[in-house]
């Protein structure tokens, strides 16, 4: 098994092989959920450290537990109740924390380019657990691992990205991701949640959602974070649930079939009519369990068969 | 006439090689170097074929003091004056304390005078508004009085309309030149980086051209109204080449400036989160780049500036979003020039029109043209030597400049002010 890298910042990173290496091996560790046992002493000896400088509930609790089910040891940091909070700069907690020397660092900052910019200034391997609006590459991994476990390729699929797109870190990495799975992939959200330079972008563009739906595979709806209506960059809430929030209706237009994604956390009611979310085409669930699996994956390659420097 | 003090010998000014009579710090006479005249017993300064440039002005600097000197101070800001070929430079407002009083103003220039006697020579610029707050004139017959040379809110862009208004009409009567920075912060919208390929790919908050096309497009149209001057600060985009190309055309008295690095970079060089070309306003497109040296070498964008915005290491050490804008730029700016005469992209003659003539003519300032009775302001320049930029090779106490590194054409080889000699490089 081939692993040339000392990092994940971004989904750039990686090669379809790299991607689908880190699917076959996320299929081996996906079946010790089932075990009675659930721990294998792979990596045992071994440090994570989780460095989520900005709240996380799923990502952190889902690397902790990957870590753990390979026996490495974790160790948590968080933004409260640390030196940050404090005014410490960003590259002093970094280099106090790589002192310690963990094998791997997990970073979640609401800077992007924040886990860029640690592997500048440290030697352990950084994996990139969200920064700012940049890159959430572990989160489309396991998006796209969720749809390698119910399709059998990826070839001629359509995926909608449905939501905020400008601000969404989820949005550029499932694209990035999606893209080089050979996927073609649709965006629709109001103008005011694309990003500026979106037609350089290897998307289908729609602001009107029922368009958007026909005949689509796979629907990813994201997060509508609350401050976008403060921001000026919609009216209400209300308006963004009636005109864009998933609905059963827009179900109908796709394909029969057609699963529905969430990286998490639901605004119920809000981007996803509440009873889609938990509909037997709903793979929000089943996105979690592959985070799990696709982070023993990362940490196994990053922890065994990455080049050692 | 007095007799001669001194004599710099076989400097190449337009294009000959000549002998320049300097006396009580103003040029007496510019000889060609095989003339028959003998210098017997006067003090010589042979610069063996180095050209002879006027000291430099720039229009456009923050030298941090009061109340950030461990960026930069007055006496560290003119020493990198001195180092890069600068004989005036004016200095922003937006010091701690802002300089919207005489007290500011007199203290930076005991500081200039005190540290640096004999130049390079500073002239502070007043705040616009109180405080750079954008709600209150500034007194700008006791900022004149005490010393400063123009108005500018640089750094807090004004969008109150009507106080910008008044600001020009009052700016009238003590005689000062208001410099504007054109930036919309609505639209401008804290972006990081330009908008398009760049805030899209980094995922950071873009700003796009038109917060700066738009506030050009308000000032020129304030301008013709009131038949009243404004300088236009750092542009960068084509757009805003484009709006004041046409207001120059129509008669408007406005006047414009841009940046050595908005000819040479555009925003490719912030990928990979680089924050030491993180600069406000932010490096545009290359086809924005283009326009500007168009402009530049049509007149339509007046003069060149650094814009010098020093800031400690640690402060650009950070994740993008944190790192301050700006470019150190007093110790870098002859030489990238420099570099765009090399590619023919300027000519040295619209080198020294950018770097003094024009701002001379607008800031009121004496620049020498090497005719008898100019102030003997010379930068001895040798266009053939090479030098890499370091920290240690830079006299600002920023060192924050992409060019880090790099090795870049041509080197200030030694600055007199007024007959003086200020700086040799070692």
């Amino acid at each position: 098994m081939h692993w040339a890298h000392s990092h994940l910042l971004t989904i750039s990173d990686l090669t379809a092989d790299d991607i689908h290496t880190v699917f076959e091996l996320a299929d081996r560790f996906a079946e010790m959920a089932d075990r009675p046992v659930k721990k294998a002493p792979t990596l045992k000896g071994k440090s994570v450290l989780l460095f989520f400088a900005e709240p996380s509930t799923r990502t952190k609790t889902s690397f902790d537990m990957a870590a753990k089910r390979l026996s490495a040891d974790t160790f948590s940091l968080a933004q409260t109740g640390s030196s940050l909070q404090k005014g410490e700069n960003l590259k002093d907690t970094a280099l106090t924390l790589q002192a310690m020397y963990p094998d791997v660092l997990v970073i979640r900052h609401s800077l992007s380019g924040a886990a860029h910019y640690l592997s500048q200034i440290l030697t352990c391997k950084i994996i990139n657990a969200g920064d700012g609006w940049h890159a959430h590459p572990t989160q489309a991994l396991l998006d796209g691992f969720t749809l390698h476990q119910i399709w059998s390729g990826f070839a001629g699929k359509t995926l909608l990205l449905l939501g905020d797109i400008a601000h969404s870190r989820v949005a550029r990495s499932d694209v990035e991701l999606f893209h080089k799975l050979g996927v073609h992939i649709r965006v629709c959200a109001p103008r005011t949640l694309l990003p500026r330079g979106i037609d350089n972008w290897p998307v289908q563009v729609f602001t009107d959602p029922v368009p958007a739906c026909a005949g689509v595979d796979a629907i990813q709806c994201l997060r509508l974070q609350l401050e976008r209506q403060a921001a000026g960059l919609l009216p209400s809430v209300r308006e963004y649930a009636q005109f864009y929030g998933l609905r059963s209706s827009h179900l109908d237009l796709a394909q029969p079939g057609v699963k529905v994604l969430h990286p998490g956390p639901v605004n119920r009611g809000i981007e996803i009519q509440s009873s889609l979310a938990d509909a037997a085409n709903s793979l929000i669930l089943s996105q979690v369990s592959a985070g799990v699996a696709v982070r023993m994956a990362l940490l196994y390659l990053f922890l065994t068969q990455s080049q050692k420097e | 006439m007095t007799a001669p003090e001194c004599i710099v010998r076989n400097g190449r000014w337009q294009g000959r090689q000549h002998d320049v009579v300097i006396g009580q710090g103003r040029i007496m006479d510019l000889l060609p170097s095989d003339s028959t005249r003998s210098f017997e017993g006067m003090e010589c300064f042979d610069v063996k074929g180095a050209m002879l440039l006027p000291g430099l002005i720039d229009g456009h600097t923050h030298f941090r003091e009061p109340g950030q000197e461990y960026k930069e101070d007055i006496d560290s800001g003119l020493k990198a004056a001195a180092q890069g070929g600068f004989s005036h430079i004016l200095c922003m407002a937006n010091t701690d304390p802002v300089n919207d009083c005489a007290a500011v103003t007199r203290l930076q220039m005991q500081k200039a005078a005190a540290t640096h006697p004999w130049g390079p020579f500073l002239h502070p610029v007043g705040a616009l508004s109180k405080g750079l707050a954008g709600r209150e004139l500034a007194p700008y017959y006791e900022l004149a009085e005490a010393g400063c040379i123009a108005l500018s809110n640089d750094g807090l862009p004004v969008t109150d309309n009507h106080l910008f208004r008044r600001a020009l009409e009052y700016s009238t009567g003590p005689g000062l030149l208001v410099i504007d920075h054109c930036e919309d912060p609505g639209l401008a919208a804290d972006g990081q980086v330009n908008e398009g390929v760049m805030s899209d790919s980094l995922g950071l908050a873009g700003q796009p051209g038109i917060a700066e096309s738009l506030q050009v497009a308000r000032d020129i149209l304030l301008s013709k109204y009131l038949n009243i001057p404004v300088h236009l600060a750092h542009i960068s985009t084509r757009e805003s080449v484009e709006l004041i190309a046409r207001a120059k055309q129509a008669g408007v008295p406005v006047t414009a400036e841009t940046c050595p690095h908005y000819l040479l970079w555009d925003e490719e060089l912030v990928s990979g989160y680089f924050t030491l070309a993180k600069v406000n306003p932010p490096l545009r497109t290359s086809d924005d780049v283009l326009a500007l040296r168009q402009a530049v070498r049509e007149g339509v964008i007046d003069i060149l500036v650094t814009d010098h915005a020093p800031h400690a290491d640690f402060e650009k050490d950070a994740p993008f979003a944190q790192a301050p804008n700006g470019i150190s730029g007093l110790d870098t700016a002859l030489s990238l020039s420099w570099s765009l005469v090399k590619d023919q992209i300027l000519s040295p003659e619209e080198l020294i029109r950018l770097w003094s003539t024009a701002p001379a003519a607008i800031y009121g300032l004496k620049t020498n043209s090497f005719t008898p009775g100019d102030p003997a302001d010379i930068c001895i320049f040798d266009p053939d030597t090479v030098w890499t930029v370091s920290a240690e090779s830079m006299a600002s106490k920023g060192k924050n400049t992409p060019c880090l590194g790099q090795t870049l054409p041509g080197r200030v080889q030694a600055l007199m002010l007024q007959g003086r000699l200020i700086y040799e490089h070692a």
